[in-house]
């Protein structure tokens, strides 16, 4: 058990890393994408790219929010 | 995309994970013994290798579609890991990397642990400093080499860049037996973060469905772009009034705006 928690550890910190919002912001946008190019014939190509430079700023903020260490 | 770009990118992206590498191999075999050392690298490498033959060409049987929507966000996540930890190395937010004091760490750790010998491995200290080491860090070469190549359908030429990368770094660090601490560390991943979330948001959107305007033309304004917004956030963080910190102007030499 301990074994599985620590590869679940290690493949959560490889993929997600240090801020988990980043990543359901790249999902959630890319689930938007799909669904305004599918379901409303948006060609969305915009939309990926400002949420990543937002999710960036974000995370940016959130880190450095207190003083430095 | 012609194959000079996957491999220049795979390269940059490989050689620095491969510095990592050479740092905990070094520190292993110089104060502890090189051939439990190399058995551990060797072991690590044949690893990594099973893996890229395994998952690669598993990988390029997938539907391009699917496999760029799936790699595409794998790609950006990771990329934004990269970009937001070099901007707040770049900004004083972290701490910057450092090869020389990682490498002194080791040595004392190394210097301070028993020698067993087990399953013919003279020190086995040695070999699984240096198998973890590698193995660690060898996986995302791995990762790097898998999407890059399988999204491109040029695994070969992936594989060529990750290789190179290797081979450099550690013909450098044979010839300088140190760790390669003068190596703009920070710039490089710098770099290779806006590679990969340019290339993880291009063949993501694809994979969702868009059409990019100029279709593969389209990454030679997104490249850019990623890179100015990325420097415009690290300018605005080392303008932004910090309490009770030093003026902004007192970084290392290891900047990314300077790169």
């Amino acid at each position: 058990m301990k074994r599985l928690k620590s590869i679940g550890a290690f493949w959560y910190d490889f993929v997600i890393g240090d801020d988990w919002r980043v990543a359901a912001v790249v999902v959630a946008a890319l689930a938007l994408t799909a669904l305004l190019v599918h379901a409303a014939g948006v060609n969305a190509w915009w939309l990926l790219p400002l949420c990543v430079f937002a999710a960036l700023g974000w995370s940016l903020r959130r880190a450095t929010a207190g003083p430095k260490p | 995309m012609t194959a000079l770009p996957l491999i220049l990118t795979v390269f940059v992206a490989c050689a620095v994970e491969a510095i990592e590498a050479l740092t905990i191999v070094l520190a292993a075999g110089l104060t502890r013994e090189w051939r439990s050392t190399f058995a551990g690298l060797a072991a690590a490498l044949v690893v990594l290798a099973a893996i890229v033959a395994v998952l690669g060409p598993t990988i390029t049987l997938l539907p391009l579609t699917a496999l760029r929507l799936v790699v595409g966000a794998l790609l950006a996540v990771f990329g934004l890991q990269w970009l937001r930890k070099a901007i707040l190395r770049a900004t004083g937010y972290k701490a910057l990397h450092d090869e020389a004091s990682a490498y002194l760490r080791e040595v004392a750790a190394a210097k301070s642990a028993a020698v067993t010998s087990r399953r013919g491995i003279n020190d086995w200290y040695a070999f699984t400093l240096s198998f973890k080491g590698v193995l660690l860090e060898g996986l995302e070469v791995v990762f790097i080499v898998i999407t890059f190549g399988g999204n491109q359908r040029n695994m070969g030429a992936a594989v060529i860049g990750a290789a190179a990368a290797v081979v450099v770094v550690t013909v450098t660090g044979i010839a300088v037996r140190a760790p390669l601490a003068k190596v703009p560390e920070n710039a490089l991943k710098f770099a290779v973060g806006i590679m990969l979330t340019s290339f993880g948001t291009f063949w993501g959107a694809e994979g969702a469905g868009v059409s990019w305007p100029g279709n593969d033309a389209a990454l030679l304004v997104l490249v850019p772009v990623v890179a100015l917004v990325s420097l415009g956030y690290t300018l605005l963080l080392r303008q932004r009034p910090r309490p009770g910190q030093a003026p902004a102007a007192a970084h290392s030499s290891e900047e990314v705006a300077s790169s």
